[in-house]
């Protein structure tokens, strides 16, 4: 064990710098660069095409999905991600590109026990965990005496 | 283990490698260069069956030996059931021993083949490593088109396949003797920094071999270790000097900071690694420089980081384990 702990203080003295701070302002910005685009989307499909706010909402994901995906098989996604950093990530964009990701990885499996079985392979569990929440907030939220 | 060899040479070695290590400064060192990560296949992993081929051919073009008369041949990669030696050195040979030691796998199979050429049992032996950047990050790491920023300390995965003929024939290059290594656990769990996992084995390694010669580290010209990176070579110089006082600073170098030009390819973060990282430098820039006697004594280390995703996500440590042969110019 004493070993173990004289390895260890040798080897942090010796670590990578990360930019973490410069990381997180850059994903601030380009985040909320999306975020900005994505409003716009929505006002611009509301005044053109006479539609709700929520179905507005939704062309707008849809158009964003369709993007990640494209750009993720045309291969230039992940070069933008290492310079917006995790601001491309954490949207539903990411979202898109880890599934359109794992399915190019595995298309030469075929569509069954590649594509079909690895899509989910990093999406999944956002899927998941994201149903969860979304059930357990809407049950708080239940009990605070709103409306279904 | 410390074993010596009496009549084990080096015959001859091939090189083959992609894209990333032909824009490294060794380029002109390597047989033959692909510009395509596919290398002409559909798939990352057929990509590399087709690379071990390709360094299997040219060493038996450069040795002038045909398939029929290499004695054996032992293989090993990184993929999963080993299938870039299976399936690539299909054919040649009268015999086939496929090896797992991860990164560390080069030497551990010029090792094997020197005791069986030492201990008589066969006359010559070709030792094939190989690892494919995408094929790799498609099995331990994420898809490979996904983006996920990696942080400084990581390291990248070589493209390549690299051949060596073990002959009992007289040439200018002896395998001297080898250190066979231990598993070491220093409770090392960042796969993001396998500089680190991986430098604990080469301390092990490199004490025992100079404890069991007798020798001091100057008495060799040069020690390379495998694919320690930026970080895990600082660590190991810091961690020998302090601990046994022994000065690393001049005769050594990491073929994973050799192998591509750190400043100007920043894709790489730490430098190189893979089975194939360590073997590219030594089959080409290394044994050159030892054939025209700029150096005499050589020390490899490579280094494996024995690593699991599934155990580790089972919140298990990331072992390690580096083998050692020492290489005369004659």
């Amino acid at each position: 064990m004493m070993k173990n702990t004289k390895y260890n203080l040798i080897a942090d003295s010796h670590k990578s710098e990360e930019t973490k701070i410069k990381n997180a302002i850059i994903a601030f910005f380009t985040g909320g660069l999306i975020g900005l685009i994505g409003e716009g989307m929505i006002e611009l499909f509301c005044l053109n095409f006479s539609m709700s706010r929520t179905d507005a909402g939704t062309l707008m994901i849809v158009v964003y999905i369709f993007i990640a995906s494209l750009s993720t098989a045309l291969g230039f996604f992940d070069k933008l991600v290492s310079i917006c950093r995790c601001g491309l990530l954490i949207p539903i964009t990411g979202f898109a590109h880890s599934m359109t990701s794992s399915s190019l990885d595995y298309k030469k499996e075929g569509p069954i026990y590649g594509i079909g079985s690895n899509m989910f392979k990093l999406a999944g569990s956002v899927i998941i965990y994201g149903v969860l929440a979304a059930w357990f907030f809407g049950l708080i939220r239940y009990l605070l005496g709103g409306s279904l | 283990m410390t074993t010596y060899y009496k009549d084990v040479y080096i015959d001859e070695t091939a090189t083959v490698c992609g894209p990333y290590e032909k824009k490294g400064p060794l380029r002109r060192y390597f047989d033959k260069c692909y510009d395509d990560l596919y290398v002409g296949e559909d798939s990352y992993e057929k990509a590399e069956i087709k690379l071990v081929r390709s360094s299997l051919k040219t060493l038996m073009n450069k040795a002038n030996i045909d398939k029929y008369n290499i004695d054996l041949v032992i293989g090993g990669d990184l993929l999963n059931q080993i299938t870039a030696s299976t399936y690539g050195t299909y054919g040649v040979g009268n015999g086939f021993i496929g090896i797992y030691g991860a990164c560390s796998s080069s030497v551990l199979g010029l090792i094997i083949a020197a005791n069986f050429i030492e201990g008589g049992f066969v006359n010559n032996c070709c030792c094939v490593v190989s690892s494919h950047n995408l094929s790799s990050e498609k099995q331990f790491r994420n898809p490979v088109e996904y983006g996920a920023p990696r942080p400084n300390s990581s390291t990248f995965t070589s493209t390549g396949a690299a051949s060596c003929l073990l002959s009992r024939k007289k040439t200018s290059i002896r395998v001297e003797s080898s250190t066979i290594g231990k598993i070491v656990d220093y409770g090392q769990n960042d796969a993001n920094d396998m500089g680190r996992v991986m430098a604990p084995a080469v301390i092990d390694t490199l004490k025992r071999h100079l404890e069991d010669t007798g020798r001091k580290v100057d008495y060799y010209d040069l020690i390379l270790t495998g694919d320690l990176g930026k970080y895990g070579k600082e660590i190991l110089i810091d961690y020998m000097r302090n601990c046994y006082n022994i000065n690393l600073k001049d005769n050594y170098n990491d073929c994973g900071t050799m192998l591509y030009d750190l400043y100007e390819q920043k894709d790489v973060h730490a430098g190189g690694s893979g089975p194939v990282c360590g073997a590219l430098v030594v089959y080409s820039y290394i044994m050159h420089l030892m054939r025209r006697k700029k150096i005499k004594r050589v020390l490899f280390l490579a280094t494996g980081a024995l690593f699991s995703p599934t155990l580790l996500y089972q919140k298990e440590n990331i072992n390690a384990i580096c083998h050692a042969i020492s290489l005369e110019a004659v």
